[in-house]
């Protein structure tokens, strides 16, 4: 039990990580970003690329994951939604929007990178042995610990920035009430644009860290979407702490399945708790009723 | 003296453009086998058109309420293996089974849309897209009943002899049908109702329109056009696997939809024939496919966000 609590947390940091990027999106914008699982992929791309084909380290890599993805909000934002949002009342327009994208990066991914499972050498080798592991004790793997740090790093890093900077206020206050923001002065064209940057980004430092572990393929978008969907409506979307405790409950639910059932049927399970749960609480843990 | 006639009201303007394109697109399906003759390949493109037009007027319908419905691949799903289920191992008439087929995917949608048709906007959005994944997965586990991964396959047809154009005629038949369905529903008490619960639900409750029963009916009205749809296509591909409707296809119905304009029945014919018609004709470059999918989207978006209906008429916004 304790090995698959221990895998729990490690998926729940990362799963974390992820779904903040989402909500982080959707509190400043209102626009549920279909594409957050393909911008996933496309970091764990650019960390193949640069730490596993041309062998530069992972700590330059994975910052660069982070900065491509981060570029790749800004354009998105100011090409795609920005006009979107700028001319449609329709809702439904910024959310085709945000599909069109995620079939554009995910067929872009399929054109460029092909079908195929990719890995990358692990960071760090060797592994903690809490126990006896044949009598309930755990194995941790380096590599895993050294990815739940990270997010979690990332995670209090985020945190801190929005809580403490002025540009991190600034999203506050645009996420909160956009209107009052620029009565303040918040530019809040400017800091829209941080936040599908720092979104995008959280997206492509996740995908830099799991490819470490599982590997990636240009397929994997659509999967990681559902699962932060699935996470962000259990939270309470917009929220940050529901973001948190999201993913990170979907991460112990995701492991204890696996270790009894096999994986199809646990998320199954996990899809319909989650219908069953939105029924009883239609905003999710700490949501607003956003409608 | 003559009595005075009835005033009637003359058609408005996107309802007269309605009713022309769709009598023109109906026309022409019913004389085009006669003119270009029976080529087995431009029948079973027309024929995958039609089908795909059939499911999405349940997106359409879900839209004219306010909702985002990206789980009608899964009711496509149901519809499909009720049919499948219903044919081959129960051996019901086909005549039959399409109905029923249909009916339980109206139920199924009614039942569950009576608990999650509460959540609104993108939380119901999210949801639908679990929702087509469960209901993927449920078929997939479903063991013996639904054959898991390997689908249910080997469906009978149900016309005799070498020529395409009976089950052609079935497949603009059934349009016709749900053309008919949506039609009624849109232009009528029942759509206006809709209309006015999509502005605001809270208004249209406090002027004693039963909000909840009328979200489930519509809803289930959209899944039980997505069964129709799944049906058809179990019979018209002789198979069903749990990969045949996936959140993709929940995505292209909406893309047909918006394509064509969410504010004409025949938006959501048009849009499907219209992006199926480029599939086809695309698929010399079949690596491309799905990107130039994508690309179209986000093109559509961006300059024509009311859709292909609504090309040449004044904008007139957000108007129901």
């Amino acid at each position: 039990m304790l090995q698959v609590l221990l895998n729990g947390a490690v998926l729940g940091a990362v799963y974390a990580l992820i779904a903040l990027g989402l909500t982080m999106v959707f509190s400043i914008m209102r626009v549920v970003n279909f594409a957050h699982g393909q911008m996933y992929m496309l970091g764990a791309f650019v960390v193949y690329y640069i730490y596993g084909q041309f062998g530069w380290s992972f700590w330059v890599a994975l910052p660069a994951a982070a900065l491509v993805l981060a570029l790749v909000g800004v354009l998105f934002n100011r090409f795609f939604f920005q006009p979107v949002l700028a001319t449609s009342a329709r809702e439904e327009n910024s959310m085709l929007m945000a599909v069109g994208t995620a079939l554009l990066l995910e067929n872009l991914a399929l054109t460029l990178f092909g079908e195929k499972q990719r890995g990358v050498p692990s960071v760090v080798d060797g592994a903690f042995i809490l126990g006896d592991v044949a009598e309930g004790g755990a194995v941790l793997p380096y590599p895993n610990a050294l990815v739940a740090l990270l997010a979690v790093l990332a995670i209090v890093a985020l945190l801190l920035f929005v809580q403490y900077t002025r540009p991190g206020r600034a999203l506050r206050a645009v996420a909160q009430d956009k209107e009052a923001a620029r009565l303040q002065g918040v530019d809040v064209k400017a800091t829209t644009t941080l936040g599908f940057a720092i979104g995008a980004a959280l997206a492509g430092v996740a995908g830099g860290l799991l490819v470490t572990v599982y590997g990636v393929n240009s397929g994997v978008g659509t999967n990681i979407s559902t699962k932060a969907f699935i996470m962000v409506m259990v939270g309470g979307a917009g929220v940050t702490s529901g973001a948190i405790v999201g993913g990170v409950l979907l991460g112990f639910a995701e492991a204890i399945g696996y270790d009894l059932l096999p994986g199809s049927v646990t998320y199954l399970l996990i899809f319909v708790a989650m219908i069953v749960f939105l029924v009883f609480k239609p905003n999710g843990l700490f949501g607003k009723p956003w409608g | 003296m003559q009595p005075p006639q009835p005033h009637r009201p003359a058609m408005p303007a996107p309802q007269r453009r309605d009713a022309v394109v769709v009598t023109v697109f109906m026309a022409a399906l019913l004389v085009l086998p006669l003119v270009l003759g029976p080529s087995r390949y431009m029948l079973s493109v027309l024929m995958n058109c039609a089908g795909l037009s059939l499911v999405a007027f349940g997106v359409w319908i879900t839209f004219s309420i306010g909702r985002i419905n990206i789980c009608q691949a899964g009711f496509a799903l149901i519809g499909g293996y009720a049919m499948a289920i219903l044919l081959s191992r129960w051996g019901v008439n086909f005549w039959l089974a399409l109905p029923l087929a249909a009916l339980v995917a109206g139920i199924a949608g009614g039942l569950i849309g009576a608990f999650i048709l509460k959540l609104k906007g993108i939380y119901f959005a999210m949801l639908t897209i679990c929702l087509t994944e469960a209901i993927r997965l449920a078929f997939l586990n479903g063991g013996d009943f639904t054959q898991g991964s390997h689908g249910i396959t080997g469906l009978p047809q149900p016309f005799a002899g070498d020529s395409a154009l009976p089950m052609y005629y079935l497949a603009v038949g059934l349009l016709a049908l749900g053309l008919l369905v949506t039609w009624r529903v849109h232009y009528s008490r029942l759509g206006r109702i809709f209309r006015a619960m999509r502005l605001n639900e809270d208004l249209a409750e406090s002027f004693g329109t039963h909000v909840w029963r009328y979200r489930v009916l519509a809803f289930s009205i959209a899944c039980g056009l997505g069964g129709l749809g799944g049906a058809y296509f179990a019979v018209f591909t002789q198979s069903v696997y749990p990969q045949s409707f996936t959140v993709e296809h929940s995505i292209y119905y909406m893309l047909f939809c918006f394509l064509g304009g969410l504010e004409f029945v025949s938006g959501a014919l048009l849009g499907a024939f219209a992006l199926t018609i480029l599939f086809e004709l695309l698929s010399q470059f079949q690596q491309f496919q799905t990107l130039i999918y994508g690309v179209l989207m986000i093109v559509v978006i961006l300059l024509l966000p009311n859709g292909l209906m609504s090309i040449g008429m004044r904008n007139e916004g957000n108007k129901p």
